[in-house]
C-alpha cells in the first residue's frame, strides 16, 4: 500500500486539507492522460500518461520549436533565467516533497548556469573555418529539433537533462520518473515565460511510452539518461534507429550530477551547420 | 567544330598487381580461408586484380592486431604521431599522380577529378589532421582528451581514397588504431595505401585493412573488440548499423544519404548558377551523397535557366575516364547501373519528362548520359529517393518560404545550395535549410578544416576541422 | 533597331544593373577548369593555325616607323615564309599615323588592316577629336577600328555618354568594322564588364575588346569567358553576332588554345571564325610557329629559327 501524501500540507486540526491533483503537461496545458488513467504515487493520484498523450506532446514540441529556436538567444537565456527565479521562490514546494534543500539549491543554480550559455555556446562550438579557397566558410550549431527525454528521478537530474536541451532551442517530450517534483517543476515552467510546448511532462511508466517516441517519425533525438534497465535501453536504441535519432545513452553507474556538465549535454543535441559562400567583388 | 584529340593519361604510372592480399598487422597476406573476389574497370570491364575476401578469423586477426597496437600508439607524444600523419601526407603527395590513375581505374571517375580533386584533397586531410595530434587538449573537448581504442571504419566506393582519409586522418591524430574496410568494387587504393603506410614505417597494426563485400562490414562493426564504428554509405546500411551497435557502448558516427535541394532564385549570377548547378549533380557521375539532385527553381526564371542548362550540358563529354578532357566517367558497378536505370524508368513512367543531351556511350562498361528530369513534384519518387548517378530532378518555386518547404521536405539533411546575389536572402535560407552543408553561390566544395555531416537521416557526427575531433576522443 | 534594342535603351541604366549579377569565384574557377583540357596531336595543329588565322598582329609604340610597320605587314602576310601552308594572321593593328604605310604593305594581301582611335589608349579627349581620328584612319585605309571607350565616363555612371560616343564613332567608321575596347583592367569587376559589354553591343559594336594593352590589367580567361557569354545572350536576344578580342598579355601558343577551348564550350563554332574572334597580340605569333614546326618536324624549335619583326 502507498503511503498517505501527509508530505503536503501539515494536518490543521478540524480541517480537511486539499489535496492537488497531478496532471500531464503538455503544449503549456495540464491535462488529464486522454487514457483517463491515473496510478498512486505515495497517496496521490498520478495521470498515467499512454502513447497517445506522447503523440499529442510531441505535436507540441513540433509546434513550438521552431518559433522557439526562432528566438534571440538572448531571449531563451532570460526565459531560464525566469525558471531559476520561480523555482528558488518555491523552494517550499519543493522541500515539501522531500528534495533536500542542497540539491534544491544545485538545481535552481543549473538553470543559471545554462541560462548563461544561451548565447555563448555558438561562439564556443563553431566559428570561421579556415578554408584554402576564397570562400568565406563558417560553422556554427543548431538545435536538433524535437527531443524525447527519459528522465532520472532526482529534481538536478531532470534539471539536468531538461536545461542543456533547451537552451539552445529544441523542444522536449519529457517522461519524468520523480511526478510529483516534475509536476511541480512544470508548474514553475508554466509561470515562468517558457512558451507551451517548449517543456512536455509527461508522467507514468516510460517502458510504456518511450518506445512510442523512440519509433516517432517526428522525434529527432532520444535521451536515455533515466533509463534504468539495459535491456529496455538496447531495446530504445535499436528503434531510435529507424530514423537515425541521435541518442544519449544511459550511463553505467548513473551520471553525478553535482559535477560540471561540460559541454557534450548540449552538443550531443546539437547539429553543426557549415555555410559556404565565395568572396569576391 | 574542334574536336579534341584524345588525351589519355599515362597508365604506366601505375602498378596493379595480379593479386592482394589483406593488410593486418604491417604485413600483407592473403587471408585464411583464401577466398578472393575480383575488382574491375567499370570503364572497360576488365578484371584488374584478384582481391581476398576477409572472413571473420581475418577481421579477429585485424581487430587484434589493432587492439595490441593502441596500446603504443595512444602513448605516443602526439608531437610523434604527427610525424607519422605528414609522412603520410608527403608521401601521398609523391605519389598522387599514380594514386589518381588507380582510382580513376577502380573507380570509373574521371581522371581530371581524381588528379585534381581527389588526390589533393586526401593529402590535405592528412596535412590538417598531422597538425592536431599534438594540440588535441585545445580542441574544446576538456583538458586530457582520450582515444577511444580500436575504431572499425567501412567506407563507400564514391570517393575511395578521399573516405578513407577522412576515416583514418582523424582518428590516428587522436591516437586510434584503424581497421578500415574499403568498397567491395574499389579496394584498390585502400591496399596502395597500406603500402604508403609501410613506406611511412608506420608501426605495425596501427592501421589495418580488410578487403570484402557487405558481410564482412558487418562482421567488423559488430565485432565486440572495436570501440568505435565510423560509416559512409547508404542510409538503410547505416540503420542496420544503428541498430546492430545498440547497447554495445560502441562510439557510433554515419555519414549517410541525401537528397539536396538546390535553390535558384531569380536574382542568381545565371552563369554560375548553371555551372553549380552542372558540378552539384554531375560531379563524380552524381555518385555524391551532398549531390544537388534536386533542382528548386523560381519559376519566373525557370525557362530561361533550363535553357542554359541544357546548352551547358551538350558540352558535358562523357567517355574514358583516363582521358584528361573527360567530364563524366563510367558509372561504378553493374548494379549502380541498374539502380540509376530503374530510377531513371520510374521518373519517365511517373511522367516527369525526360531529357539527356546526345551522347555516345562506350559499348563496354557502365555508361548512363547526363540526364534531367523537368516537370517533376515532391511526390515523385525521383524526387525523393537518393539515384546517385548523373540524374538531376527539376522543381519549380515561387517564393522563398516555397523553396525551403520544398527543401526542408524529404528525411534527409546533408547539403543544400542557394543562389541568389542578395546577401540578406542567402543568410535566410541558409538559416533555415535543415542541412549539414549549406553551399550559397558555390556547390560541393571540400575542405578538410571544414565539418560536413547531415542531419536527420543522413547520418551524425561531423568529419573535417575541429569538429572531426570528437567522435575519435573519450 | 528591334523593339527590345528600343526597350533597353529607353532606360539604360535599369538594364544594364538589370542583367545577371557575376560570382568572381565562379567565373574564375570555370575559366581555370576549362584551362585544364589538354589539346594534343591533330587537334592542336587545328588549332594552331586556327590561332595564326585570328591574330590581329600588333604594335603600338611610340618608336613605330615605317620599317617597322612593313616588316609587321610582311610578317602578316606570311608568317612562315618557310612553309607556303601557314595561313596569314587576320589583321595588323596601328596606329593611325602608320595606317598608309600599312594599307600600301597589305595592299591585295586579304590580311585586314586595323587602327587603334579614338585617343587611344585614354579615351580622354573631346568627341570630335575622336571622330576625326577615326575617319582620318578609314580614309588612310583601314578597315577596322579600334575604339576606346571612356572608362571614366562609364564608371561614373554617364552610359549614355559612353553609348553616344561608341555610336558616334561606329557612324564615322563607315563601312569600316568596329571593335569597342572596354579597357576591363580599369573597368575592375566582372559585374561592370557585362555591363559594358552590353552597352557596347547596344550601341552598334561588331567587335568587343579587351584591353588596350596599355594598362595592368590585360586580356585574362575569365574576363574574356564574360564578354563570350555577353555575346551568346545578346545573340539569343538581338540575333546579331558580335566578335570578341581579348588583347594583351596573351603570349603563348598554350595561353592561346585556352581561349579557343573557351569560345568551344560556351559559345561554340560561330566563333571559331577570325571574323568573330581575334587574339591581339604580337609576340603570340611566333610561338604558334614555334609550336607548328614542332608538330610538323616532329622536334622542338628554337626562336633563332623564327624572325623578330
Amino acid at each position: 500500500m502507498p503511503k498517505s501524501s501527509s508530505v503536503k500540507a501539515p494536518a490543521e486540526p478540524g480541517r480537511l486539507s486539499v489535496r492537488k491533483t497531478y496532471k500531464l503537461y503538455i503544449g503549456g496545458a495540464f491535462p488529464r492522460s486522454e487514457s483517463g488513467r491515473t496510478y498512486l504515487v505515495d497517496g496521490d493520484n498520478v495521470a498515467l500518461a499512454s502513447r497517445k498523450d506522447a503523440r499529442d506532446a510531441v505535436l507540441a514540441a513540433r509546434a513550438a520549436q521552431p518559433k522557439w529556436a526562432g528566438a534571440t538567444a538572448y531571449n531563451r537565456g532570460q526565459v531560464l533565467y525566469r525558471i531559476a527565479e520561480m523555482m528558488e521562490a518555491r523552494r517550499a514546494e519543493f522541500t515539501a516533497l522531500g528534495v533536500r534543500s542542497s540539491e534544491l539549491s544545485a538545481a535552481v543554480d543549473r538553470w543559471v548556469w545554462y541560462a548563461g550559455w544561451s548565447d555563448k555556446i555558438a561562439q564556443v562550438a563553431g566559428g570561421a573555418n579556415p578554408v584554402a579557397g576564397p570562400f568565406f566558410n563558417i560553422s556554427a550549431p543548431e538545435p536538433t529539433g524535437v527531443v524525447a527525454v527519459v528522465a532520472p528521478p532526482s529534481l538536478l537530474g531532470l534539471v539536468s537533462v531538461i536545461a542543456p536541451a533547451i537552451v539552445t532551442g529544441n523542444t522536449v517530450v519529457v517522461l519524468a520518473a520523480g511526478p510529483q517534483v516534475a509536476i511541480t517543476l512544470a508548474e514553475v515552467l508554466a509561470t515562468s515565460d517558457v512558451p507551451g510546448g517548449v517543456v512536455n511532462l509527461l508522467t507514468g511508466r516510460y517502458a510504456e511510452t518511450a518506445p512510442w517516441l523512440a519509433s516517432h517519425d517526428d522525434v529527432n533525438a532520444i535521451d536515455l539518461t533515466g533509463v534504468d534497465h539495459p535491456d529496455v535501453a538496447i531495446e530504445l536504441e535499436r528503434a531510435a534507429a529507424g530514423t537515425l535519432k541521435r541518442v544519449i545513452r544511459p550511463v553505467t553507474g548513473g551520471v553525478d550530477f553535482t559535477a560540471d556538465p561540460g559541454l557534450r549535454p548540449m552538443t550531443a543535441l546539437l547539429e553543426t551547420k557549415t555555410v559556404w559562400h565565395p568572396k569576391g567583388y | 567544330m574542334f574536336e579534341y584529340a584524345p588525351a589519355p593519361e599515362s597508365r604506366s604510372v601505375v602498378d596493379i598487381a595480379g593479386s592482394y592480399g589483406l593488410f593486418i598487422d604491417g604485413a600483407f597476406d592473403g587471408g585464411k580461408d583464401g577466398n578472393v573476389f575480383k575488382t574491375v574497370n567499370p570503364a572497360t570491364e576488365e578484371v584488374l586484380a584478384e582481391v581476398a575476401a576477409a572472413g571473420p578469423e581475418d577481421v579477429d586477426r585485424a581487430v587484434a592486431a589493432a587492439r595490441r597496437a593502441f596500446g603504443p600508439w595512444s602513448a605516443l607524444p602526439g608531437a610523434e604521431r604527427a610525424k607519422y600523419l605528414f609522412r603520410i601526407a608527403r608521401i601521398i603527395q609523391e605519389r598522387s599522380r599514380e594514386l589518381a590513375v588507380l582510382e580513376s581505374l577502380d573507380n570509373g571517375k574521371p581522371i581530371k577529378e581524381s588528379r585534381d580533386v581527389d588526390l589533393p584533397l586526401v593529402a590535405a586531410h592528412f596535412f590538417y589532421y598531422a597538425g592536431w595530434a599534438d594540440k588535441l587538449a585545445y580542441a574544446g573537448f576538456g583538458p586530457d582528451p582520450r582515444p577511444i581504442g580500436v575504431t572499425g571504419q567501412v567506407i563507400p566506393w564514391n570517393f575511395p581514397l578521399l573516405m578513407l582519409a577522412w576515416k583514418i586522418a582523424p582518428a590516428l591524430a587522436t591516437g586510434n588504431t584503424v581497421v578500415l574496410k574499403p568498397a567491395e568494387t574499389t579496394p584498390l587504393s585502400a591496399l596502395f595505401f597500406a603500402d604508403v603506410c609501410r613506406q611511412a614505417e608506420l608501426p605495425p597494426g596501427v592501421v589495418n585493412i580488410v578487403t570484402g563485400a557487405g558481410d564482412t562490414g558487418a562482421y567488423l562493426v559488430q565485432h565486440p573488440d572495436v570501440n568505435k564504428v565510423a560509416f559512409t554509405g547508404s542510409t538503410e546500411v547505416g540503420r542496420e548499423i544503428a541498430r546492430a551497435v545498440a547497447g554495445t557502448g560502441k562510439r557510433l558516427t554515419l555519414e549517410l544519404g541525401g537528397k539536396a535541394a538546390n535553390i535558384v532564385f531569380d536574382d542568381a549570377p545565371i552563369d554560375q548558377a548553371v555551372e553549380g548547378i552542372v558540378n552539384g549533380i554531375f560531379f563524380n557521375q552524381g555518385h555524391v551523397c551532398c549531390a544537388g539532385s534536386r533542382l528548386l527553381v523560381q519559376e519566373s526564371v525557370a525557362d530561361e535557366l533550363l535553357a542554359s542548362l541544357k546548352r551547358r550540358m551538350a558540352t558535358l563529354r562523357v567517355g574514358d575516364p583516363l582521358d584528361k578532357n573527360t567530364d563524366i566517367g563510367a558509372i561504378n558497378s553493374a548494379a549502380q547501373l541498374t539502380r540509376i536505370t530503374e530510377l531513371s524508368e520510374i521518373g519517365a513512367s511517373e511522367g516527369a519528362e525526360r531529357w539527356s543531351p546526345e551522347c555516345t556511350l562506350p559499348d563496354r562498361g557502365f555508361w548512363f548520359a547526363p540526364t534531367i528530369f523537368t516537370g517533376v513534384t515532391q511526390a515523385h519518387r525521383i524526387a525523393r529517393e537518393e539515384i546517385f548517378g548523373p540524374v538531376l530532378s527539376v522543381l519549380t518555386f515561387r517564393t522563398p518560404e516555397e523553396a525551403v518547404a520544398k527543401a526542408n521536405n524529404t528525411p534527409y539533411g546533408l547539403s543544400a545550395g542557394i543562389w541568389t546575389e542578395k546577401g540578406s536572402r542567402i543568410l535566410a535560407v541558409a538559416d533555415k535549410l535543415r542541412a549539414g552543408v549549406v553551399w550559397a553561390n558555390t556547390f560541393n566544395k571540400f575542405d578538410p578544416a571544414s565539418p560536413f555531416g547531415g542531419y536527420k537521416e543522413s547520418g551524425y557526427g561531423r568529419e573535417g576541422g575541429r569538429h572531426g575531433l570528437e567522435a575519435y576522443l573519450a | 533597331m528591334t523593339v527590345t534594342a528600343a526597350a533597353e535603351l529607353s532606360d539604360l541604366r535599369s538594364f544594364l544593373h538589370g542583367l545577371p549579377g557575376v560570382d568572381k569565384v565562379g567565373v574564375e574557377a570555370r575559366a581555370a577548369a576549362l584551362a585544364t583540357r589538354s589539346i594534343k596531336t591533330s587537334s592542336k595543329a587545328k588549332a594552331i593555325d586556327l590561332a595564326i588565322r585570328m591574330v590581329d598582329l600588333t604594335t603600338l609604340e611610340g618608336a613605330d616607323t615605317p620599317g617597322k610597320v612593313r616588316a609587321l605587314c610582311a610578317k602578316a602576310r606570311r608568317p612562315d615564309p618557310a612553309d607556303p601552308t601557314c595561313p596569314p594572321a587576320a589583321a595588323i593593328c596601328v596606329y593611325p599615323a602608320m595606317v598608309k604605310v600599312a594599307a600600301e604593305a597589305l595592299a591585295g594581301s586579304g590580311v585586314h588592316l586595323a587602327s587603334v582611335a579614338t585617343a587611344f589608349p585614354s579615351g580622354q579627349a573631346p568627341l570630335e577629336v575622336k571622330l576625326a581620328d577615326t575617319r582620318e584612319a578609314v580614309a588612310d585605309g583601314a578597315d577596322e577600328i579600334d575604339m576606346v571607350i571612356s572608362r571614366g565616363a562609364f564608371l561614373a555612371g554617364e552610359y549614355t555618354r559612353v553609348f553616344d560616343e561608341i555610336a558616334a564613332v561606329k557612324e564615322a567608321c563607315g563601312g569600316a568594322h568596329l571593335k569597342v575596347i572596354l579597357e576591363t583592367g580599369e573597368l575592375a569587376t566582372y559585374d561592370n564588364i557585362r555591363r559594358a559589354s552590353w552597352l557596347a553591343m547596344l550601341a552598334g559594336a561588331d567587335f568587343i575588346k579587351t584591353s588596350t594593352g596599355k594598362v595592368t590589367v590585360n586580356a585574362t580567361l575569365p574576363i574574356t569567358l564574360v564578354m563570350l557569354e555577353a555575346v551568346r545572350d545578346f545573340r539569343a536576344r538581338h540575333g546579331r553576332i558580335i566578335g570578341v578580342k581579348p588583347a594583351g598579355g596573351i603570349k603563348t601558343t598554350k595561353d592561346a588554345i585556352k581561349y579557343l577551348v573557351l569560345i568551344n564550350e560556351t559559345v561554340g563554332d560561330d566563333w571559331l571564325s577570325p571574323d568573330r574572334f581575334r587574339f591581339g597580340a604580337s609576340s603570340l605569333l611566333n610561338d604558334l610557329l614555334m609550336q607548328r614546326t614542332k608538330l610538323t618536324t616532329g622536334h622542338y624549335a628554337g626562336p633563332d629559327y623564327f624572325t623578330l619583326d
